[in-house]
């Protein structure tokens, strides 16, 4: 009887371990193949260059610059609506039935999968608003997308604040409004910046939303203006390996791309983990 | 002063105001858009035929087959992907020594964010040609490669917010089970998992809603052939891909371009079951 616990006990641990080691060979395989592939296509020409003869031979220079562009602008955009909307959450959250429909749009925001925002994108900003695929279109597409990312990360930023701060506040005559412009962001900040961090790199990365708002295969031409079509890293491997008809030579370049795509999402993450982790470690309530 | 004060919250509930108005955008876009196509094939059809030939004369607008495909898709990727998201939680919230999950937590949560395209041409390039050569199918881009791509890319997901959930179940439980005799691996299975039930269904339900409206990875590795499969590694053509590689292709305001606005709707009505699923599991656990 005791054995058999314990033989019980055995096999379910190790069967733990099983799962912790698969997915971990799993994704130690991934990121092996895909960097040691994409090493050796790197280089300073690859990263500031623009690419030649029809995608086949040089650099993704205008995908990083489109790549920039359409996350500064989404989460510039999403930013500031983000921010307010927390502080609605967590500070004022008045009428409660209010609250309860916020927080249900903001959670099926945060489902909805990402090719639907592309839909309404194309709906709404390239067609009704007639911004035309642009880089404008496909900013404000990923940045409805980042909106609840952003909206939760700050809420819980806020939450983070102690009550004896605001109470403190309060009780010095200070204002609701000058409470939370002076004590809760401000203390909350470094967490807030760490959410925004974190919805960087979500938006970087993604494909589906600018597929028909505002990415295009091929322009020589950065950017001029926000109505101007751009190129992007993450739609760019995509294009690389579904279109033109040089295979051997464009595989390359997708996976030279999706190294430069991969090694600027985890530098963005691990900055904000890195920046969490210090927090964490010099609050002093 | 009051002036002020007044202001700034009419300005945040205005802009908590906006998210709601955003969601309603979207949800009318694909509406507007998705209902004109009831005009040409009705409901009965659009739903059991698993004819998808938007492009013949005439068309044929039926998306069983890409349900099917999508539904395959997602069910292979859950199955491979709950078993391991779960076994990662436990033993990054049971098992590992401190500094060890220290080190876990957060190269899972990095995971997490990988994009998609990524795992779509890892997929494409790398795992299609192995299973032609391993296994001896004619097709590499199928069923099987596109669910195994799947679930690794939801293992992250469901394994963060299983730990979550396995993490604050209270101490209290776990050391009264110790007190009464009962080894690590009981405690974990026959206290702490229950107690965690509510938080872990809604992982593997969101892992299901993140699975289902995944677009690039089903889009690059699937195969993109509408129709009913035989086998596990024949090629569909997933709701999400569907959208993706057509919408390209047509002129505003065709039966197609409604059509795809159609299955946008079908996509959107099964997550957001999927979101108020776990909406009232979090309900059901805070009231108690």
């Amino acid at each position: 009887m005791k054995n058999s616990r314990k033989i019980k006990a055995a096999i379910g641990i190790f069967s733990l371990n099983v799962s912790i080691f698969l997915t971990i060979s799993f994704l130690a395989i991934f990121l092996i193949v895909i960097f040691s592939k994409g090493f050796s296509v790197l280089s300073w020409e690859f990263i500031s260059t623009s690419p030649r003869k029809y995608m086949t031979e040089g650099g993704i220079y205008p995908a990083i610059v489109g790549t920039f562009w359409l996350t500064l602008i989404s989460v510039g955009f999403a930013l500031p609506f983000g921010v307010l909307t927390a502080i609605f959450l967590t500070s004022y959250a008045k009428p409660y039935w209010l609250v309860r429909i916020v927080r249900t749009a903001i959670n099926t925001l945060a489902g909805v999968p990402s090719i639907i925002f592309g839909l309404f994108g194309l709906t709404v900003f390239v067609n009704l608003f007639h911004f035309d695929v642009s880089l404008l279109s496909g900013a404000l597409t990923l940045g409805i997308l980042a909106l609840p990312v952003i909206i939760n990360n700050t809420e819980e930023a806020i939450r983070t604040v102690p009550n004896d701060f605001i109470e403190a506040s309060l009780a010095l005559g200070a204002t609701q409004r000058q409470t939370i412009l002076r004590v809760i962001l401000p203390t909350a900040f470094p967490n807030i910046l760490t959410g925004t961090i974190i919805s960087i790199g979500r938006v970087a990365g993604e494909t589906a939303p600018i597929l028909f708002t505002a990415a295009t295969f091929y322009t020589r031409q950065l950017p001029r203006s926000v109505f101007d079509e751009v190129m992007a890293l993450p739609y760019h491997i995509y294009a690389l390996l579904t279109e033109g008809s040089h295979a051997e030579k464009q595989v390359p370049i997708a996976y030279g791309t999706a190294v430069i795509l991969l090694l600027l999402v985890l530098f963005v993450s691990t900055i904000a983990i890195v920046i969490r982790y210090k927090i964490r470690k010099k609050r002093k309530w | 002063m009051k002036m002020k004060e007044k202001i700034f919250k009419i300005i945040t509930y205005s802009s908590s105001i906006m998210t709601i108005i955003f969601l309603l955008g979207i949800i009318t876009s694909i509406f507007a858009e998705g209902i004109p196509i009831f005009k040409e094939v009705n409901l009965k059809d659009f739903f059991s035929s698993p004819n998808w030939h938007p492009t013949c004369f005439p068309p044929d607008f039926g998306i069983l087959s890409l349900i099917v495909g999508s539904f395959l898709v997602t069910l292979g990727a859950l199955i491979i992907a709950v078993p391991l998201g779960i076994g990662v939680a436990i033993y990054i919230s049971e098992i590992a020594p401190f500094k060890v999950k220290e080190i876990l937590k957060p190269t899972v949560e990095l995971l997490a964010g990988i994009p998609s395209v990524v795992y779509g041409l890892f997929g494409l390039i790398f795992v299609s040609p192995l299973i032609t050569n391993l296994l001896g199918v004619p097709i590499g881009l199928n069923i099987f490669n596109a669910a195994l791509i799947l679930g690794i890319m939801i293992v992250p997901i469901i394994s963060s917010m299983s730990e979550d959930a396995l993490s604050s179940v209270p101490k209290s439980l776990r050391e009264a089970s110790y007190g009464l005799g009962a080894n690590k691996w009981e405690t974990t299975i026959k206290i702490v998992l229950p107690a965690a039930k509510s938080g872990i269904f809604s992982s593997i339900i969101l892992g299901f809603g993140r699975a289902v409206g995944e677009t690039m990875v089903v889009l690059m590795v699937a195969g993109g052939a509408a129709q009913i499969p035989d086998s596990l590694f024949d090629p569909v053509r997933p709701m999400p891909a569907t959208i993706a590689a057509e919408m390209g292709e047509t002129a505003i305001g065709t039966p197609h371009f409604h059509a795809l606005y159609g299955i946008a709707i079908v996509l959107f009505i099964i997550t957001f079951v999927s979101i108020l699923l776990i909406e009232i599991l979090r309900k059901g656990k805070s009231i108690k």
